[in-house]
Formats: structure tokens, sequence, C-alpha cells
């Protein structure tokens, strides 16, 4: 029989621990079949996070480490620095990436280190249990937000691709999102270029992937992916900020 | 004989410099030297001091506190360190800066102009070398000429214009010491 | 070679690129700052890289995806900058990653002061982090001995797969001395199959981590890790042992207060007192033994350990006496310096109540 359709080797054969419904399994994914199209799955290196995706070097074949809370960015720097020719990536959710590694974040853009960031955003604390995050919307209940995310008290959402768009070195800079099939498609799409222009040697890139978290928003899966396209894509709006061609 | 000296001025009177070049020939002549610096903030403009060491024997603790010598080159590092130095140990001091006269009757004072001889000379910023042609020529801690050997090292090629000048600061320095 | 006078940082920094130390990412803070400055002109010739991160906390982390890409990687910082790195060592000594923290001591608690002080000697050999861990921490007492310190802390860190520590005080920093490079023995290191290179052609992934989230699994990584201090407990410990035969009185002093402790004792010789110090070269593996060796001698009356801190490393040297002999303690903090004058007086003072 014809085999219409293979796992990537990007993946391990090991079963993740995401809730039911998590989108982290679709971008792992698209993460691992784009490294495995481009050929570089033997020379990746990826970082992983402190948060849902905490386990993603047990998920991904290649080599992995695992960094301590938003410091993946730095992590990342010494890696590419050392193995310069290697596809270096963090993985890195909201609260890791624009909370408390904000600092590396945005350094690691400025000085336009050439690995590739998956950004991905579900405007909450997932595996501490639901807090409020950097990212979590005006009104949007959380528990360290028991009425919901008050703009006088917490401030505003951060939009990190636009802030990071802002930087020169940061070369590319794009919002998916992988609440439909035809957001799935164009998240690949942004996913391998990342990689491509890693590879190229022209900057710092970042894909910043709008996702669920259905377990404490407390939705169903179906219904966290309306709320994400009803209520977070009219704030964070899907679309490419800064590419290569623009930069130049 | 230990030689244990306390340097001391402004920032930018070559205080520093001038117990870098001891040291370096202390080395040059099989001695062992410790040079310690203040550091911090008063590095830059205000009072800067270095403790140096030349010694036959090991170097121990590499700061001073009993000096055997102490180079004051203005008047905040006389009233700091007059008290570090031992019975019958050496102060000199800078008098073209300083117009007040030591305390102390149990140590050795010597007075030298070292910014009048410079100016003389034509370079204001040579007094340091004038004090040091002072210190050796009362404790002998190194030879002039090794001095002179390490001078030469360092100001070479274009710079070597300097090398004579510091010859002279030496000298009228030793002059200074009857 | 003949020697020549080097500044204690730059003759570091020149003895960790001889080690072979390729990168190097630090953070500005006084009294260190000639380390990442020589560094950063010379690594780049040298072929490997210099990088001044945004912060302290970076620096530390990208020491850690560095070594454990398989590189020689060190940083620098004084105390305060420690005090922020100290989350990156603990996850460098769970992951066991080796790599060389130099850390020039100044003055605290706080900002406290730039000026040269011991008072870091807690947080280095405690375990400054969170966790159970443990790092070779040695303290030298010259410019000569932290060059040769620093590049044997490479090969320790590198046989063990452990972070190592040089901890020198401001003044090791900032004096000059005479400085001779030697080549130090080599040590008979493990392949670093460990890293992550990229798989080019290996089969299994590489996985840098310090996460066991079964409690089972994370309590055989603490058996595991204490099964390899155990080892270097063994093998590690240095210390100088000087004037001991006869002496009533023995002084505890690492770093630059031996040296002033050993003009304290030619004093009190004149004075027809004798007076012994025992130095520690490694803080951990503290020289336990040796104490305890000298505690049972019976003409030592008693122990003095000076500190430029308020007492710290003499909590080790009263475990390693276990009550044998009394232990006193002498220190200054801040930055402020003992005199070998003031030892003196403590020292007669203990000795005129001791006996």
């Amino acid at each position: 029989m014809a085999i219409v359709f293979q796992k990537t080797k990007g993946l391990t054969e090991k079963q993740t621990h995401y809730c039911p419904g998590c989108t982290h399994g679709i971008i792992h994914r698209l993460v691992a079949e784009s490294l495995e199209e481009l050929g570089l799955l033997d020379k990746a290196i990826g970082v992983a996070p402190v948060g849902c995706s905490v386990f993603a070097y047990d998920y991904f074949s290649c080599d992995m480490q695992e960094a301590s809370h938003g410091r993946a960015p730095a992590c990342a720097t010494g890696i590419k620095r050392v193995h310069p020719d290697s596809a270096v990536f963090t993985y890195q959710g909201d609260g890791d990436l624009a909370s408390i590694g904000a600092a590396e974040i945005v350094h690691a853009a400025m000085r336009g280190e050439k690995f590739t960031t998956i950004f991905v955003n579900n405007a909450i604390y997932g595996m501490t249990g639901g807090q409020m995050a950097p990212t979590t919307l005006i009104g949007q209940k959380a528990t360290t937000a028991p009425l919901g995310r008050d703009e006088n008290h917490a401030g505003m959402p951060l939009r990190v691709s636009e802030m990071l768009a802002t930087i020169p070195k940061a070369v590319f800079v794009e919002r998916v999102s992988v609440h439909d099939v035809p957001n799935i498609m164009k998240a690949k799409k942004a996913i391998k270029k990342a990689f491509e222009i890693q590879m190229k040697g022209l900057g710092f890139g970042i894909v910043e992937v709008l996702s669920t978290c259905s377990t404490n928003w407390g939705k169903t899966p179906v219904e966290a992916l309306k709320w994400l396209k009803e209520n977070m894509i009219p704030y964070y709006p899907i679309q490419n900020f800064r590419n290569p061609e623009e930069v130049k | 004989m230990t030689h244990q000296i306390i340097m001391a001025g402004f920032g930018g009177q070559g205080v520093m410099s001038m117990g870098k070049i001891l040291v370096e020939a202390g080395l040059k002549e099989g001695k062992n030297v410790s040079w310690l610096p203040s550091y911090g903030p008063e590095m830059r403009g205000g009072t800067a001091n270095c403790s140096v060491i030349i010694s036959e024997e090991p170097v121990g603790a590499p700061t001073v506190t009993e000096a055997t010598a102490a180079i004051v080159m203005n008047r905040p590092s006389l009233d700091k360190f007059e008290k570090d130095v031992i019975p019958g140990g050496d102060l000199l001091i800078n008098s073209s800066l300083i117009d007040k006269k030591a305390t102390r009757d149990d140590i050795n004072v010597y007075y030298v102009p070292a910014n009048e001889i410079a100016n003389d000379m034509g370079s204001g910023k040579i007094a340091n070398m004038v004090m040091l042609g002072a210190y050796l020529k009362i404790t002998g801690a190194a030879k002039e000429d090794t001095i002179m050997e390490y001078i030469a090292e360092v100001f070479s090629g274009k710079k070597a214009s300097v090398v004579p000048l510091n010859k002279e600061a030496l000298k009228r320095g030793a002059d200074c010491i009857k | 070679m003949a020697k020549e006078l080097w500044k204690g940082n730059e003759a570091i920094a020149e003895a960790a690129i001889k080690a072979g130390c390729k990168y190097f990412f630090g953070y500005p803070i006084t009294p260190q700052n000639e380390i990442p400055e020589y560094m950063a002109l010379k690594l780049p010739q040298e072929g490997g890289c210099f990088l001044q991160a945004e912060s302290e906390v970076a620096a530390i982390n990208m020491v850690y995806g560095a070594a454990g890409a398989g590189a020689r990687v060190m940083t620098s910082s004084s105390s305060p900058g420690i005090s922020l790195k100290q989350e990156g060592i603990s996850y460098i000594a769970g992951a066991e990653l080796p790599c060389v923290i130099v850390n020039i001591v100044r003055g605290g608690p706080g900002l406290g002061s730039i000026q040269p002080a011991q008072s870091d000697y807690f947080q280095a050999t405690k375990g400054g982090g969170h966790g159970d861990y443990r790092m070779i921490v040695l303290a030298p007492a010259s410019v000569q001995e932290a060059v040769d310190l620093v590049q044997e802390a490479f090969d320790i860190a590198d046989q063990y797969r452990n972070p190592v520590m040089v901890m020198g005080d401001g003044m090791i920093g900032q004096m000059m001395e005479p400085v001779e490079f030697v080549e130090i023995p080599k040590r008979q290191l493990p392949e670093k199959d460990w890293a992550t290179t990229g798989l080019r052609g290996r089969k299994e992934h590489n996985v840098i981590n310090s996460l066991y989230i079964e409690a089972s699994q994370c309590d055989k990584h603490n058996e595991d890790l204490f099964a390899k201090y155990a080892k270097m407990e063994e093998t590690e410990i240095r210390c100088e042992e000087y004037n001991l035969e006869g002496a009533e009185i023995v002084f505890a002093a690492y770093g630059t207060v031996a040296r002033i402790v050993k003009n304290a004792i030619k004093s009190l010789e004149k004075e027809g007192i004798k007076a012994g110090l025992i130095r520690p070269i490694t803080l951990w593996p503290f020289p336990k033994a040796n104490f305890l060796k000298a505690a049972d001698m019976p003409n030592v009356k008693a122990f003095l350990s000076v500190e430029m801190s308020m007492g710290q490393m003499v909590e080790d040297v009263e475990l390693s006496v276990k009550g044998k002999k009394p232990v006193y303690f002498y220190g200054k903090a801040g930055g402020a310096i003992p005199t070998p004058k003031a030892i003196v007086e403590e020292a007669k003072k203990i000795l005129g109540g001791a006996k």
C-alpha cells in the first residue's frame, strides 16, 4: 500500500503531556516539519522554555537544551555563537518571553542574533494554572485577575511583534494563528521562512503564533478556537511586520 | 631590605605610573615586587595612591600599613599618610604644591619642589620622575640605570625623544637630596 | 619565559585564553572590568567570541548555552553580579555543565563598596543558588597563583562536568605582580559526547536539562550528583600549611588575607610567640582534615580565623575542629583590610586568655 502520510522525523515517539485540544501539538509539528523539509534536522539545536512547553526537549528529535525561565534567547545566543552553522531556535510561551524574559528577547533581537524564535501567545500562564500574562486581554479573567484584567491596574496587553518590529536587526517578524486550517498553512510558511532567513545569516527572526488554552480559558477546544478568532485577532492582528526585502 | 612605599597625589600627577616604573625596575633587578593601586571613583580627579613593595624576600601582604617611605604629591596625601611612615622612615613632600611642614620628628623629611623643577624643564607632567629621582637617591631601592632601561623600552621609536627628559628629571630630583 | 608584571584581572583573562577558553560572556562591574575588556580585545584574535550581555542574568545563561554546546567558556563578575548569576549557576550545576566563573569580590551587602572583601564565602561555597549542589571554589593568594588556578579550573570543570569558581578579592584583581605563564599538567579529560552540537549523523539526540519531574528521578539525580561531589572531596582538596610545628595559635585565612597573616606571624615570632597558618586554596571542598589534625596537636591552643568579612569561613573552621580547641574570629568588612598589627594584637589577646 502506498504511504500517503508520515509523521515528521523532527518529532520523537514520545507521547506529549499537552491537554486535549491544546495547539502546542500543531505548532510543534509545524516547526519539526519545517526543519525536516529544509534538511536542517541534522544541525538543529532547539531551546525549550519554562512553561507548558517545558518538555519540548523530549518531543523534538534534534539536539535540545532546556533553559531557565525567560532565558532561552540568552541560551540560544551561547549555542549559536559556538555553532554558527547550526539551525538554532527557541520555543517560548508568553509568560516566558513577554514577561520574565522580556529583556533577553529584546537584546537578542537588538544584536541580530541569527536564531529563530517561535513565540506561542495564548494570553495566559498555562503550566502554573491560568495566571495573568502580559498578553492577557483587557477584561479577560485569570486566576490572578479574578475580575478580569483591568488596564488601570495591570496596564495594556503587550504587543510583542509590533515592539520587536521597531528593532533594526529583527529582520523577520510575523504574527500567525493556528485557529483554522488556512491559518495553520500560513503559519507553517512563516516558520519555514524564518528558518531560511536564519540559514542565510540575515539576522534575528520571530514568528508569533496565536494559540489557545482551553483548560485555563475554561472553554471547550472548539469554543477556544472561536474565542481566539473573535477576541485575540482584533488586538493581535495577523500580519507580517518585517521581512528582509523590506529591510533592504 | 624590604622597601614598602606609599605614593599618593591627585589623579593625573603620575602617581600610579611612578609606582609602576619602580616595580618594573625592581623586577629587572631580580627582586620580589608588588604594586597595589587604590581604585574606584577617587581615581578620576580625587586622590590616587598605590602601595609598592620591593624586597629581597617573597612579598607578604601587598598592602602597606607600615611604610618605609611615603611620597606625597599633594596636601591631602600628606595629611592622610604621614602617620603611616615607620619611625626612621622617609617622607618625601612635593613642596611645590604643599606649603605645610611635616609634623613628626621621628622620620626623615625631604622637601622636593618637584613641580617647579619640572616646569623649569618645560614639562609639568614630569614632576613624578623628579620625586622618583629623589626617592632613589635616598633609598637606592632600584638603580637609576635600571629605571632608564625600562623607560627606554616603553618610549621607543617616535616617543624616544622623551627619554633624555626623564633621565634629566631623575637627576634633578636626586640633586635635591644632599 | 621570564617573569612579567601583570595586573591580576588581565593575567586571569590571559590565563583563561591560554587554557583554551574561546567564549566569554559578561557584564561590566567594578573591580573586575579589566577581565571583559581584555577578552573583548584578545578573544577575537584567538578565533573566539566575546559578547557583552544585557545583564548578569543573560551572561550566565549564555554561558549555559555555550557550555551545553561543548565550548570552553568563562564569565566573570563581582559580588552583586554573582548574586544575580546564582540561579544560572544552579542550572549549570544541575545540568552538569563545565564552565569557569571568576568572582572578584567586593564589599557588601547591597551595593556595598567596590573595595576588596571576602564576604562572598557563603554564596560561593554554600550553593548561593537554589537546590543541593556544590561547586569547586579556588581562592588564589597571588596573581601567579590566580594564573595557575584559572588554567587548571577549566580542566577541573571538564573532568567533573561541573562549574568551578575562582574567587579572588579586589586586591587580586587590581594589583600587579610578577607572573610566569607555565603550562599546567594536563588531566585526562572525558570526551564531550553529551554536547548539543546538532545531531550531525548521531542517532540519539542530546538533551541538556536539569528538570526531573518525577520526585524519585530527581532524588536519584541528587544522589548521583553527590557521588560526584564525594569524588571531588576525595581528590581536589588543596591547602597550604605554614609554620604549624610548635605553633601555639593557628590562623585560618585564605586569599590575600593569608599574606597579611604571614606578616603578622613574623611579627609574633619576633615577640617569641609561635604561630602557624592553614590557608585553604579550595574553599570547597574545605580542607577539614588539615584543621582536625592541627586541633589534635598538643602545642596548638587556639584557632583564629581572619577574614575580610564579618565571619563566614570561621563556621567551616569550627565544624572541622569539632570543638577540640577554641576557634576565634577577627575580621574587617565592607572593603576595609585587616592590618598585621591588629592581627598580632588579636592573637596576643587570645593567647593571654587561653594560657
